[in-house]
């Protein structure tokens, strides 16, 4: 029971080394984005996973509700929530230079890539 | 105990899916495989009492970024041709990370244990104030839009710069009119119209999907929503129009101008009720000093900033996915 209540911030460090992983062994770029976002989503499952209270609710606090109500900690969540939007543009700017860089290159592998800009 | 194990399910798949990602080398399947695992997030988080938090996820994450790989896809390769590994770098410093976290880990408190430090500080004040200087019932829209209404306007901003970078990579290269007719160029740009079910299906959904969105949108004072989540949602029915109809139909609707005003227009808002503020003798966004009665200030500066990152968030998704679509029918 004691590790169970660890098992949320085990599967962030899993998480955290899959993306990793991903994206340093990977050459291909969409593919390193991939694992960004999971390496990103893993960051937002600990956040999240540290808010929660036992016995608690979500953050709501509504007319009527009984006053010894136990409430989840709001602060992890704003600051995730904000963060979802901001990763979400930054992985679309990081398509588009992906995309800018298959038109000039002709692949998004950066072995290729890094290859080419040797022979010139 | 349900919850237990509903959770140890879901944390369980997180993983897994993860892994198939990693294992996978067709970059199609990654994606389908990465919305499923945003979408396992967003169960998450809500079994995490983050009710938000998930609605935020499920949108953005599972539904408009897979959107937004799938556009990129389209323009880039199919296939991930990274050669087997040669270096034992990746997979040292990748395991090196987890050994060092998991051993930081082992002394973190217990998932659900009320005193943990993080519950501790500034949290329980946020509880407890919220209803005496602000009173809406949503303690994280409170927080979002008032208490750190500094942190969120920087995120706007973020957006909004991120926004216009995708902009300067991808330009608003129109299809010159008397090279291409419009016949030609709605041929070309990829939709669905030959997709009967998805096509009648869809655009039955679209009004729905606007009108929650809508709803999340002034609704979230009194219930999990606001700016960032109806953002979110009236851009996937426009972008689900946009893909069923084709991208000239999509532009039809909301027009280039339009979205990149929005953009402009949703961040001048979130400012500008700052500066209202400061002249009302106050300081930079706090909404108390916008009217006599402090609780109505902020009430007002709240609806108004949350409309100006809906606004913001609104735009950014339609302009980048228009970017996107577009660079594919030159």
């Amino acid at each position: 029971m004691e590790l169970l209540g660890l098992y949320n911030y085990f599967v962030f460090a899993v998480l955290l080394m899959v993306g990793l992983y991903c994206i340093l062994a990977r050459t291909n770029i969409i593919k390193s984005l991939i694992g960004l976002s999971i390496f990103q989503g893993a960051v937002f499952l600990l956040y999240i996973s540290m808010d929660k209270i036992d016995g608690g609710t979500g953050p709501i606090i509504l007319e009527g509700a009984p006053a010894d109500t136990i409430y989840a900690n709001p602060l992890p969540q704003v600051l995730i929530l904000t963060a979802i939007v901001v990763g979400i543009s930054t992985t679309a700017l990081g398509l588009a230079v992906a995309v800018r860089i298959r038109e000039a290159y002709g692949t998004i592998e950066e072995d290729k890539i890094q290859e080419m800009d040797r022979e010139q | 105990m349900m919850t237990i194990v509903f959770s140890l399910f879901l944390l369980t798949m997180l993983v897994l899916v993860a892994v198939a990602i990693l294992r996978t080398d067709n970059l199609f399947t990654a994606v389908m495989l990465s919305g499923i695992f945003s979408l396992l997030m967003a169960a998450n988080f809500f079994v995490l009492d983050a009710a938000d938090v998930a609605l935020t996820e499920a949108v953005i994450g599972a539904g408009i970024s897979t959107v937004l790989f799938l556009g990129a896809l389209a323009l880039t390769a199919e296939k991930d041709r990274s050669p087997p590994v040669g270096s034992w770098v990746p997979l040292i410093s990748a395991s090196a990370l987890g050994a060092v976290i998991i051993y930081g880990v082992l002394q973190a408190p217990r998932l659900g244990d009320p005193n943990a430090v993080v519950h501790n500080h500034v949290a329980p004040w946020y509880l407890e104030k919220t209803p005496e200087l602000i009173d809406v019932p949503n303690v994280v829209t409170a927080v979002l839009a008032s208490f750190r209404g500094y942190d969120t306007l920087g995120e706007v901003f973020v957006v909004f710069i991120a926004c216009m970078g995708v902009m300067a990579l991808l330009g608003r290269v129109r299809p010159r009119r008397d090279s291409i007719k419009l016949t030609e160029y709605e041929e070309r740009s990829r939709n669905l119209r030959h997709h009967l079910i998805p096509r009648i299906v869809g655009k039955m959904l679209v009004p729905f999907i606007v009108l929650f969105g809508l709803y999340v949108q002034f609704h979230g004072d009194f219930g999990p929503g606001g700016g960032f989540q109806a953002g979110g949602l009236i851009a996937a029915g426009v972008i689900l129009y946009s893909l069923l109809e084709g991208d000239w139909r999509g532009r039809e609707l909301v027009p280039e101008w339009f979205s990149s005003l929005l953009v402009a227009l949703g961040a001048l808002l979130y400012a500008g009720v700052g500066v209202a503020c400061m002249l009302k003798g106050g300081h930079f966004l706090n909404y108390s000093v916008l009217f006599e009665d402090p609780i109505k200030g902020q009430h007002v500066g709240i609806l108004l900033v949350e409309l100006g990152v809906g606004m913001t968030v609104t735009g950014v998704m339609i302009t980048v996915f228009h970017a996107f679509a577009r660079r594919g029918v030159r």
